[in-house]
């Protein structure tokens, strides 16, 4: 056997310290602000990506069968909002909530769940995955988020759709906790997109989101915000809580949810 | 480097070694730079994959599947009465204590940890879906674009055709080449300058069925992309199945590089480096009877 300059010890210890100094080195690229807005990149590269195939046919998100139901459909993230004010109208059964449609809109409105479920309405059984990995089947019943647009009539620099809601996942107590998302315009036009009163037939559950939730069906389930209690026309949502467009973006994860 | 005149088919020995064997310049530029590429993008997706994996740590089959739904595969840890918890993988009906390795291990800092993949498998090393999101897309379209200028590169420089797809005689050495896989016998002289049988077969399968599918079982996963192409969950039996599939072809690549490196290994570490890293390959010589 010739001499080798490296030999096969020598080689299996360098390639596992080398592994080491890497791990270390990959926490610190994790946490520096230049490293994060260079992968940040590939979301841009996932939403013109998507967008130029998803615009251009406007496909539907594929729709199920009653039997493909999820017998358990996993409800996360908040799951009951602590805010007295919440709690109050929920044991009553929200009789007196409003939704309320403001911001770029010529028409702003106010509507009682009587109102919206009197409104067109339209029923989907689609599967909602979660950013974690699970998926779940579900029927959503309610106004497409169009029909409430068209009503309020947007203004010409209307931009985005931001939606306001009743949990604080963090329970803060300034508020700065409290979930928001915002959708673009060509997802809030889309036929399935959705503000749902009824899930599987019944009554939007607390647990889901009572009274009002939006549906995004092409989206991630971060996206569709549950409590929804305003909604709010906008140019630009640089300004609005840590300015990245919503709860679980201002925690990192991405503003295009459609992978 | 654009200009890589010297024509690997040839394999004519143009220089030698201080011991006097033939030197022959086997990766050519191209090749060498998408390898050491693909080592880094192929890296960092399964760490970075580890740890979105560790969000749910459960794989499904079907369409659907969440966490009181069956699973195939199921990583967790079980608090005890008394003492630590212990850390399980469940695969099908069988149930293996993983307890300090997966399900529960001590973290960098010496605690008790409760995740799926322990902290030296993952990037980034702490618990971070979000971080973990975002080194796995930038990777993966870095890890698409190179694969693909590896293919065009690849079929136009005829590498793919020459060095990489098997001859009929290839095929019929298979049983011989079997054997010496067995025996760890490494070619020698003549036959050293080629890729033999079992490595180019290896080679295909990752190239153009492995990779391939976890770019497919990945897009799969996107509800975006489902929505235009409705076809693609469809072939792999719903989300849940992609995102199982895309999990058990991720355990076959890291199957291959195990190999590959135990090769590298075997056949002489400093002269495989030195040919993946310059081009340049010493060619053992036949063994004198």
């Amino acid at each position: 056997m010739t001499r080798e300059l490296i030999t096969r010890r020598a080689a299996v210890v360098g390639a596992m310290s080398a592994g080491g100094l890497i791990l270390a080195g990959c926490d610190k690229l994790s946490q520096s602000p230049t490293f994060q807005s260079m992968l940040e990149g590939a979301e841009k590269l996932n939403l013109h990506g998507q967008r130029l195939v998803l615009t251009s046919t406007a496909p539907l998100a594929h729709e199920y069968q009653a039997s493909d139901i999820s017998r358990v459909f996993k409800a996360n993230g908040t799951i009951n909002p602590e805010s007295a004010d919440y709690r109050r109208m929920a044991m009553a059964g929200f009789p007196n909530w409003k939704l309320e449609i403001g911001g770029l809109v010529k028409k702003p409105l106010s509507l009682s769940l009587e109102e919206l479920r009197a409104m067109p309405s339209r029923t989907q059984i689609t599967r909602h995955d979660c950013v974690e990995g699970w998926s779940a089947i579900g029927q959503w019943t309610g106004v497409p988020l169009s029909h409430l647009l068209a009503q309020a009539e947007l203004a010409p620099n209307a931009r985005y759709v931001l939606f306001r809601c009743a949990d604080d996942l963090e329970q803060s107590s300034n508020g700065s906790g409290l979930y928001y998302e915002t959708i673009d315009l060509v997802d809030a036009f889309h036929p399935q997109t959705i503000m749902a009163y009824a899930m599987n037939g019944q009554t939007l559950p607390v647990p889901h989101g009572a009274p009002l939730r939006l549906r995004v069906e092409r989206q991630l389930g971060y996206k569709m915000a549950k409590y929804v209690m305003r909604i709010e026309v906008v140019d630009d949502f640089s300004k609005i809580g840590l300015g990245r467009g919503g709860y679980w973006e201002d925690r990192g994860y991405e503003w295009y949810a459609g992978i | 480097m654009a200009l890589d005149v010297a024509d690997p088919t040839a394999n004519r020995a143009i220089r030698k070694t201080r011991t006097g064997r033939d030197l022959i310049y086997r990766h050519r530029f191209f090749v060498r730079l998408t390898h050491w590429l693909n080592v880094l993008c192929v890296a960092l997706l399964l760490m970075s994959g580890m740890q979105i994996f560790n969000a749910h740590p459960m794989l499904h089959w079907g369409i659907k599947g969440a966490d009181t739904d069956p699973s195939v595969l199921s990583v967790y840890a079980e608090d005890q009465l008394e003492g630590p918890p212990i850390g399980w993988v469940q695969i099908g009906s069988a149930k293996f204590n993983t307890t300090g390795v997966f399900g529960v291990f001590k973290d960098k800092d010496g605690f008790l940890s409760g995740r799926a993949f322990p902290w030296w498998l993952t990037v980034p090393s702490y618990q971070s879906l979000a971080e973990g999101r975002r080194w796995h897309f930038f990777f993966a379209w870095l890890f698409a674009l190179n694969g693909l200028a590896y293919l065009v590169y690849g079929f136009v420089a005829r590498h793919i055709q020459r060095d990489i797809a098997p001859t009929k005689s290839d095929v019929r050495g298979i049983g011989r080449s079997v054997l010496d896989h067995l025996m760890l016998k490494h070619a020698r002289g003549e036959a050293a300058k080629r890729y033999n049988v079992l490595q180019k077969f290896a080679y295909m399968s990752v190239i153009f069925v492995l990779l391939p599918l976890m770019i497919i079982t990945g897009l799969t996963m996107s509800p975006g992309v489902d929505s235009a192409v409705p076809w693609l969950p469809e072939i792999f039996g719903g989300r849940q199945s992609a995102r199982t599939i895309h999990f058990i072809v991720a355990s076959l690549i890291v199957l291959f590089i195990v190999v590959h490196l135990l090769e590298v290994l075997l056949s002489g570490v400093f002269n495989e480096l030195r040919s993946m890293i310059t081009g340049w390959f010493a060619v053992p010589p036949e063994k004198s009877k």
